[in-house]
């Protein structure tokens, strides 16, 4: 083996208390004691929502699926406006991913590779509206929203969340390394103006970026919670989880339907978790170094 | 526009021969645009951003604290009482606010801790060569996935007195069934559960990024000089975390002071008290109270600002202690 020849002065022994380490038994088992922990739940909100309601009033409670599922998903879908709030959740949130992965790809590379007056100040400003808690602008935004009219609209819960710090952040962070600042002089030196240097060298540059921002966004803007439940109502145009908190309320007092509208509020991000989990793990593990 | 000669616009590359006065013309125009495009096109990228912070972000926060000196109701938004400080000097004389603020407190107490200390220990886990590795971090993080709602309706259900998951596996083990929604401790274990729940797979991939990029050759020389894994972990791998540590310290308890989702839908139909007794109404459900129950915009743009404050307050605790922390390190 060559490493017997070329290593010998590292012996096995440290090689061993290096991080390559394989994981023993006791890892593996409380691994999948805390997976299990964390699948619980969800596994059971699709158990609770197979059943019907007095079987949800019985001791023990169950822990294998019934035959009520389809039932409570139509119930859940037509009379809890799940089907309505999915769609109107799937627009928002797309917008909004849309939106935040486009404005922050332009600013980002601002901040990564361009030259201008003020440029620290203004991404000093960025970071510092990162700590701005939703609580603090609520109240203005909901007099703005009642003042155009647009109380129960989706521009309402798109416009104010259209753009963010953290997206802005996050590309410039991508951008410096990954984009070679040799191409953008080419490129400008080919007599380029700016909007093509964007979209020929900026944009091919950040597109894994943009992909892990997008989904980032996407499930920030599907969960987003206290703005939504102010600015739209149940029976309007609500999202899902302005469906849910009516639910939640009492809307329909059957806890099995009430589950099943958990299950399909949940199941569209579930999925993209199985689809495109390895990215998103990426995605936040890159953030997190960097960040 | 794009002219015969290969180096339009370009003025670096401007050939040497000499040219007809249009062309000449055309050419001067060119780099004068040019010029300008590069010397303004950054302030036009980075203006989406700021136009969108002015309106939503900068102008509410001000706004805010213009409404916090005002009477100013919900039925009428637009008929604004100047009334001072009332609002604030309201607030100190608030049984409910301070109960408000004990209750985020204590929740946040007893949801961080743990949920930090788990993800610490899970990351370092995860950190092992596994098989299946990707399984796992996708599977710790799937209750991140899980919204608010969601993931309080079902624990609603599990902590349920007569019918829960919960009660029923303490009766197995002979425990009397607990009454988790009245009990003010209770209550505030069943809300701090639900967060913990939701981020402690998310802290974990976070810290396990950090452990990644801690170079090996720390480790090596630990183990010459004889450390065990746990002083390995102790003194290795704790200190070169502690930037990221107390990152997630700041956003844990900056998510803290917010809680609202849990603590409103945990109570179920009964609005938002936070509980019969208030038992586990947080800040920003109080604010969400009187705002949107009691109609009193002003009271609750007070309210927000002083959660502002506090915020603010933790801020600077915050950069004490690691300007404390670096200064022992070096």
């Amino acid at each position: 083996m060559s490493a017997k020849t070329t290593a010998p002065a590292v012996p096995r022994s440290v090689h061993r208390a290096g991080r390559q380490l394989h994981g023993g038994r006791l890892t593996y088992a409380i691994l999948i004691l805390f997976t299990a922990g964390s699948l619980f739940p969800l596994v059971w909100t699709a158990v609770a929502a197979s059943r019907s309601n007095e079987r949800l009033a019985q001791t023990p409670p169950p822990f294998w699926f019934g035959g009520n599922l389809f039932r409570n998903l139509k119930i859940a879908w037509t009379d809890a406006h799940m089907g309505t709030a999915l769609l109107n959740t799937t627009i928002v949130a797309g917008s909004i991913a849309l939106g935040t992965v486009f404005f922050s790809t332009l600013a980002g590379f601002a901040f990564a590779k361009l030259r201008f007056r003020f440029k620290n100040l203004l991404l000093l400003l960025v970071i510092g509206t990162m700590m701005i808690p939703p609580q603090l602008s609520v109240v203005p935004l909901y007099m703005m929203v009642a003042k155009l009219s647009w109380t129960d609209q989706l521009q309402a819960v798109v416009l104010p969340t259209l753009v963010s710090a953290f997206g802005v952040f996050f590309m410039r962070q991508f951008l410096v390394e990954a984009l070679p600042t040799e191409l953008i002089e080419a490129a400008r030196v080919d007599g380029a103006s700016s909007w093509r240097v964007v979209w020929h060298v900026v944009f091919p540059a950040a597109r894994p970026a943009m992909a892990v921002l997008g989904m980032l966004t996407f499930v920030m803007a599907w969960n987003d919670f206290f703005w939504p439940i102010i600015a739209l109502t149940q029976n309007g145009s609500p999202t899902v989880q302005v469906a849910l908190t009516g639910l939640g309320r009492g809307y329909i007092p059957d806890q099995s339907v009430i589950m099943a509208g958990a299950l399909l509020g949940t199941l569209p991000l579930l999925l993209a978790f199985v689809l495109f989990g390895k990215q998103i793990v990426g995605g936040i593990m890159q953030g997190a170094v960097k960040g | 526009m794009t002219s015969g000669t290969g180096a339009v616009g370009a003025p670096a590359a401007a050939p040497a021969d000499p040219l007809d006065p249009a062309e000449a013309r055309r050419r001067e125009r060119r780099s004068r645009w040019y010029r300008r495009d590069v010397r303004w096109s950054p302030y036009a990228l980075v203006a989406p951003f700021f136009l969108f912070f002015a309106a939503f972000g900068l102008f509410p926060l001000l706004y805010t604290g213009w409404a916090s000196l005002h009477q100013v109701e919900l039925t009428a938004p637009n008929e604004m009482h100047w009334v001072g400080l009332r609002n604030f000097s309201r607030l100190l004389s608030d049984e409910f606010f301070w109960n408000a603020l004990r209750n985020t407190f204590t929740i946040g107490v007893i949801s961080t801790v743990p949920q930090l200390l788990i993800a610490l220990g899970v990351a370092h886990l995860l950190h092992f060569k596994l098989r299946g590795s990707m399984f796992f971090r996708v599977a710790v993080l799937t209750p991140y996935a899980t919204s608010v709602a969601a993931a309080t309706l079902v624990f609603v259900l599990l902590f349920g007195r007569d019918y829960g998951m919960v009660n029923w596996a303490l009766g197995q083990l002979g425990w009397g069934p607990v009454d988790w929604q009245n009990g003010t401790w209770t209550s505030q274990f069943a809300v701090s559960t639900i967060v913990v729940w939701r981020w402690t797979g998310y802290n974990a991939l976070i810290y396990l990024a950090a452990m990644q990029a801690i170079p090996p050759d720390l480790y090596e020389s630990a183990a010459l000089d004889g450390a065990s894994r746990w002083q390995q972990f102790r003194h290795v791998t704790v200190p070169s975390l502690r930037p990221t540590i107390l990152f997630t310290c700041v956003v844990s308890t900056i998510g803290a002071t917010q809680l609202f989702g849990e603590p409103l839908l945990f109570n179920g139909g009964a609005g938002a008290t936070g509980g019969s007794d208030h038992q586990f109404q947080t800040l920003g459900l109080y604010l969400y109270e009187q705002g949107w129950v009691n109609l009193h915009l002003g009271r609750a743009s007070a309210i927000a600002w002083t959660m502002f404050l506090i915020l603010l307050l933790i801020g600077a605790a915050n950069w004490l202690i690691s300007r404390a922390l670096r200064k022992e390190t070096t």
